[in-house]
């Protein structure tokens, strides 16, 4: 390796011989996965023709993802243009006459691929604590108490494997039937999305609390029991750190379900977000679609990917037990 | 020594329900204690000696008779008999001191400052000689060590009777030894009253006034009891070879292997009582026996 490599990897802690081998295992090896994995895209890609045209390879996915890059600065520009024109049309009016009546009107030009990718984001994240609100003090209460685990269970057996599919329609028209406001806080495409992700990823934060505040070693419980420990202590101090790690497992299953339900329940309901994204451009049919969509594919996957890590970081300063491996 | 009876168990039966009918583990267990005593339970694995000692902290509930202690009917957990888990079962997310404080905050926090807490914590880590690692979590520390502060835990409570479940049982015989002794010296500073589960003859003799003896399961009860009257402070070298102490752990062997063999164990009891050197063998062979012994007995611990 030269020096400047070298250089280069320093603030890594990757300099010293030893480490050499860890760099190879760490960068070379995955990159060599991923390369190989591009080869055989590229291959595959060139034999497979649709009524599209060729399917997206490697070169055309990079193209349509610049391209898509482009549209949206394209997009701020002209929004930035729109309301410098307002401001300065107002600006006149009321050098004219103080008293003037302005407008103030919101931009509406169509919502770019990187808007999407924001929409979806935070309605993903939306969903999932809602969800996590709701399933982490329920899944205590429920792996406290045998009786109500007993009852419970059979009832989340049966919605846990529902496909978001099935609820959306119910959800859809209990919103619009319930959610009726002249001046909504949300829209109600948005509300409809966070209802049928947190209907989906409420469950396994549900079973993994529950099996993890069960399964609490007799000795924890038998010491806050000669500590005459309350209800609340006993649950903060002694419940909800050994069940811990069982939580943050059902927390990233959840958000990778989340992530998933999400994009379907936004494609099946055209609410706004990268599962419409992908819808639009399937009905668009003009040859860069499947580019654009297959950009759509690896950004969802990378998105899910980084969310699932900043789980597992969260994890990792959450857990007492340091010497636990997390992957 | 008041002449009321400080601790009194009367005639406590206790039943666990299993599939085929309900099972007896203990029978007709009677047993006074006096304040500041210090007394071991011993014998063979599943004998229900923990049942007893989780019956008297509260853990348990007798079927039939009952625990008084300072004339108050003893029917549910609390500080005042805190226990010593042969696992010392530290809270692993809280450090030595945390640990310490949780049990200090619940039984002290209408009647000491925040200062006075502190010191309070400090001084029993003290006591067990751990405050050098007092802001260490469980893992790491050794075995002994958080034993120590299983002890801690125990003596910030300031309990009236403290409960101690094979608390040496897991660790090595250095370790082991080193425990008994800072025991031993805070038992005579404080003048606790302490019940102790054993497995082991030589420690029963050394720390204790006196050992009670129980018979095989099921619906085990006192076999004997017998009085140590060794002076103290005891010494484990000089008592190596005193008469007196020799003669108290031959007594001890011999109802453990002659009066309460277990059914089937065949064991070589004949020069027991003539030689030392015998029976220091034999006591090894105790340990071994109890321990491949404890899974089959594992009823009394469901």
């Amino acid at each position: 390796m030269s020096s400047m490599a070298l250089k280069l990897l320093k603030p890594f802690g990757l300099t010293d011989k030893l480490n050499l081998a860890a760099l190879i295992k760490a960068l070379v090896v995955p990159m060599t996965g991923i390369l190989i994995f591009l080869f055989i895209w590229n291959i595959g890609a060139r034999n497979i023709h649709t009524s599209l045209g060729e399917f997206p390879g490697p070169a055309q996915v990079y193209e349509q993802s610049k391209n898509l890059l482009a549209e949206h600065n394209r997009e701020r520009q002209k929004e930035a243009a729109f309301y410098q024109r307002q401001d300065d049309r107002n600006a006149k009016k009321l050098a004219k006459n103080p008293d003037a009546e302005i407008k103030v009107r919101a931009y509406t030009g169509k919502a770019t691929f990187i808007d999407q990718i924001g929409t979806s984001l935070v309605t993903v994240l939306a969903g999932f604590f809602a969800a996590s609100l709701i399933a982490i003090p329920a899944g205590i209460v429920i792996g406290l108490n045998k009786t109500l685990y007993s009852a419970f269970n059979p009832v989340i057996q049966l919605f846990k494997p529902v496909s978001p599919l099935a609820w959306l329609p119910l959800v859809t028209m209990v919103v619009s039937a319930l959610y009726v406001s002249d001046d909504p806080m949300f829209a109600k495409s948005f509300v409809t999305s966070l209802i049928t992700v947190s209907l989906c990823c409420l469950w396994p934060t549900l079973l993994n609390t529950a099996v993890g505040v069960s399964s609490i070693s007799a000795d924890l419980n038998n010491v806050s029991k000669v500590l005459r420990l309350s209800w609340l202590t006993h649950v903060i101090k002694i419940v909800i750190p050994s069940a811990i790690p069982m939580i943050f497992t059902g927390l990233r299953l959840s958000l990778g379900i989340a992530w998933m339900v999400l994009i379907a329940a936004e494609m099946l309901a055209q609410n706004p977000g990268l599962g419409k994204f992908v819808w639009d451009e399937f009905q668009n049919g003009s040859s860069n679609s499947l580019g654009r969509i297959m950009v759509a594919v690896i950004v969802i996957g990378l998105i899910g990917f980084m969310l699932d890590r900043i789980m597992l970081m969260l994890q990792k300063k959450v857990s007492w037990d340091k010497t636990q491996e997390l992957r | 020594m008041t002449a009321k009876t400080h601790l009194e168990l009367t005639g406590v039966d206790i039943d666990f329900p299993t599939p085929s009918g309900p099972f007896k583990a203990l029978s007709n267990v009677n047993l006074k204690i006096e304040r500041g005593e210090f007394v071991s339970l011993i014998g063979h694995s599943g004998c229900g000696k923990s049942t007893v000692l989780n019956i008297v902290a509260g853990l348990y509930q007798a079927t039939k008779g009952g625990i008084l202690l300072d004339g108050k009917e003893v029917n549910e957990p609390g500080p005042e008999r805190a226990v010593v888990f042969q696992n010392h079962s530290l809270l692993p997310w809280l450090t030595a001191y945390e640990n310490v404080e949780l049990a200090v905050k619940q039984v002290f926090k209408n009647s000491k400052s925040k200062a006075e807490m502190k010191e309070w914590i400090e001084h029993n880590l003290q006591l067990v000689h751990m405050d050098h690692a007092m802001h260490k979590r469980p893992d790491e520390i050794s075995g002994g060590m958080k034993q120590r502060v299983g002890i801690a835990r125990a003596l910030a409570m300031e309990p009236t009777v403290m409960l101690m479940d094979e608390p040496f049982g897991a660790l090595d015989a250095l370790t082991r030894a080193h425990l008994q002794d800072s025991l031993m010296e805070i038992q005579a500073d404080l003048n606790n009253t302490v019940i102790m589960i054993t497995h082991d003859v030589d420690e029963a003799v050394l720390l204790s006034d006196r050992i009670v003896m129980m018979t095989n399961g099921p619906a085990a009860t006192v076999g004997e009891i017998l009085e140590v009257n060794l002076e103290r402070p005891r010494h484990r070298l000089e008592l190596a070879d005193d008469a007196q102490y020799n003669h108290y752990r031959a007594a001890v062997l011999s109802f453990l292997y002659e009066k309460q063999r277990q059914p089937g164990e065949e064991v070589k009891v004949s020069a027991l009582s003539e030689k030392k050197t015998e029976s220091d063998k034999q006591a090894q062979n105790l340990q071994d026996t109890e321990q491949s012994s404890a899974e089959q007995n594992s009823e009394e611990a469901a």
